[in-house]
């Protein structure tokens, strides 16, 4: 299949009185990683949950994978096929990794309940399956170490990989990344971002991120949008977006 | 010595039971962060139901499972009309719903089945069994074996399988779980329907042993106690708190119930959960609400 994944015609979306979106129309190629990136307030967040549904755009469309929707309500998202991270980690603390992982299979669980509760029937090989699928997925991004250790107690950094296991696990079409660096060192940022790098190659994950470290999103995106108040300032390539003087006004030119 | 062991075995034994009905209650706590006050008339509806049907003559399992059938639609039913239209309000407006239900579940049984005590006999009998020179209850212990198989498989069910792992990400993080594909309608609908089987065999035991009755809704306010004592969101604590008030109520009613004048074994269970609730407050095996700042 071929044609953008991801289309966004004239998206608006407003919280009382403030316009977080302004008409915003853009698209994510199939296979490629698109960076969002806009000052504090652009309405980059606020794009991510209008695209998983935590948010319903006030008008425009969101057209996923040739099916257009207003809203679609987030665990609907997941079962599409869109998969996120949260800014903020969003992971049961209280669990193990694997268990967080494992969490992120269980929208593809095909077994019925009956079936489940008494270990029968598809239920055996079913479980083998997502545990393979887990622990295949904590090998990629080099966690089995922290396999069975209680999320709350890993460093940020390793928190932010589980994040991304978790929400990898369930092989999303499109994938959205929240800032998965926010907080990082360089060596951590370069780290990450190479996971991202392989996810999108080996596992063919469309990846659309928000990154405010501009360094990083030139090296790692194939494509680049950039918001200022709501509003759309750039699309192109990182080159393209790097020479675009309406960019450079809205944010690069922000050299001090 | 002998007396002593005695008293304590009983105890532990009537404590499962105690047990059993507060693991519904933990389980419905962790699924949806509310103290399900319904949970005493679904125990008095599954035994209520359960009796009418055997005093029509019919077979000992079908009618069990009929009761079931009965309590896993109560269970969904719940979850569409009372729960569903309020996910996402504050807790309190939760307890507040399951406390009419457990109103709308009391009078719809008594409407529809009578208010009358029954006798139910589940054709155990109650011969003591000697054990060296301790005797036991029979029929205590096979409803504490009953209650100890199922109190071992639900635990084991809502910890290692999907469900248990939905369970306890909905419990950890809510949004988070919706937003991976965790489906909480259908995690309520599992739950309640539990909590409906746990409260037939609960009814069953319960009602066996002191006549199916409107004072079954009582084992409600049994459960508190153990809830407080273990924690309410542990299926371990569930177990240990059911069988520290079980081991207390009784060793408390033969050993202080001269000196105080008897009828310990009512208060006795409360005044403990009030000790743990003044230095654990959140239980043995609560987890403690830490608020990051």
């Amino acid at each position: 299949m071929s044609g953008p994944i991801l289309q966004l015609r004239d998206v608006s979306l407003s919280f009382k009185g403030i316009q977080a979106l302004n008409a915003l129309s853009f698209d994510v190629a199939r296979g490629e990683i698109c960076a969002l990136i806009g000052p504090n307030g652009a309405g980059k967040s606020s794009l991510l949950n209008v695209i998983n549904g935590v948010y319903r755009a006030d008008s425009g469309d969101v057209i996923f994978d040739q099916q257009r929707f207003v809203r679609i309500h987030p665990t609907r998202a997941a079962r599409f096929g869109i998969g996120r991270t949260f800014q903020h980690n969003a992971l049961f603390k209280r669990l193990s990794v694997r268990d967080n992982v494992l969490a992120g299979l269980i929208r593809h669980s095909r077994t019925t309940l009956l079936e489940h509760a008494f270990g029968v029937g598809r239920d055996r090989s079913e479980t083998r399956e997502f545990g393979r699928r887990a622990d295949d997925i904590i090998a990629f991004l080099e966690l089995p170490r922290h396999r069975d250790a209680i999320v709350s107690t890993l460093p940020y950094g390793v928190q932010k990989r589980v994040d991304l296991a978790r929400a990898l696990v369930g092989r999303p079409t499109l994938l959205l990344l929240d800032e998965p660096m926010a907080g990082m060192n360089q060596d951590e940022k370069r780290e990450m971002s190479r996971f991202i790098l392989d996810a999108n190659r080996t596992l063919k994950t469309t990846i659309v991120l928000i990154e405010h470290d501009i360094g990083v999103v030139m090296g790692l995106s194939h494509h680049v949008v950039v918001l200022d108040y709501g509003r759309k300032v750039g699309d192109g390539t990182p080159e393209e977006v790097r020479n675009n003087p309406d960019v450079i006004t809205a944010y690069l030119g922000a050299v001090h | 010595m002998n007396f002593f062991v005695e008293t304590l075995v009983g105890g532990l034994l009537a404590g499962v039971m105690y047990s059993l009905v507060a693991i519904g209650f933990v389980l419905v706590f962790k699924a949806s962060g509310v103290f399900n006050f319904a949970q005493g008339s679904m125990v008095l509806c599954a035994a209520l139901t359960f009796v009418t049907l055997r005093e029509k003559n019919i077979d000992f399992w079908l009618a069990a499972l009929i009761t079931l059938a009965i309590m896993v639609a109560i269970a969904i039913a719940v979850e569409r009309v009372v729960l569903r239209p309020l996910v996402n309000q504050p807790q309190i407006t939760l307890f507040m719903a399951t406390l009419g239900l457990s109103f709308v579940i009391e009078g719809l049984s008594q409407i529809a089945m009578g208010a009358s005590v029954h006798e139910l006999d589940l054709g155990i009998v109650d011969t003591p069994i000697k054990f060296g020179d301790i005797q036991v209850s029979q029929f205590d212990l096979v409803a504490a074996a009953t209650a100890g198989v199922l109190v071992v498989a639900l635990s084991i069910f809502f910890s290692k399988t999907r469900v248990g792992i939905s369970l306890r990400a909905i419990a950890d993080d809510p949004q988070a779980a919706l937003s991976i594909g965790i489906r909480l309608q259908t995690l309520w609908q599992i739950v309640w329907g539990v909590a409906g089987f746990v409260s037939l065999v609960a009814g069953l035991l319960w009602g066996a042993r002191q006549g199916v009755q409107f004072a079954l809704t009582l084992v409600v306010l049994k459960a508190l106690p153990v809830l407080i004592i273990g924690g309410f969101t542990s299926i371990t604590g569930a177990i240990v708190g059911g069988l520290i008030v079980g081991a207390g109520d009784s060793l408390a009613e033969i050993y202080l119930g001269g000196l105080l004048g008897g009828s310990v074994s009512t208060w006795f269970a409360y005044a403990l959960a009030v000790i743990f609730l003044l230095i654990r407050p959140a239980g043995l095996f609560g987890e403690a609400a830490i608020e990051r700042i």
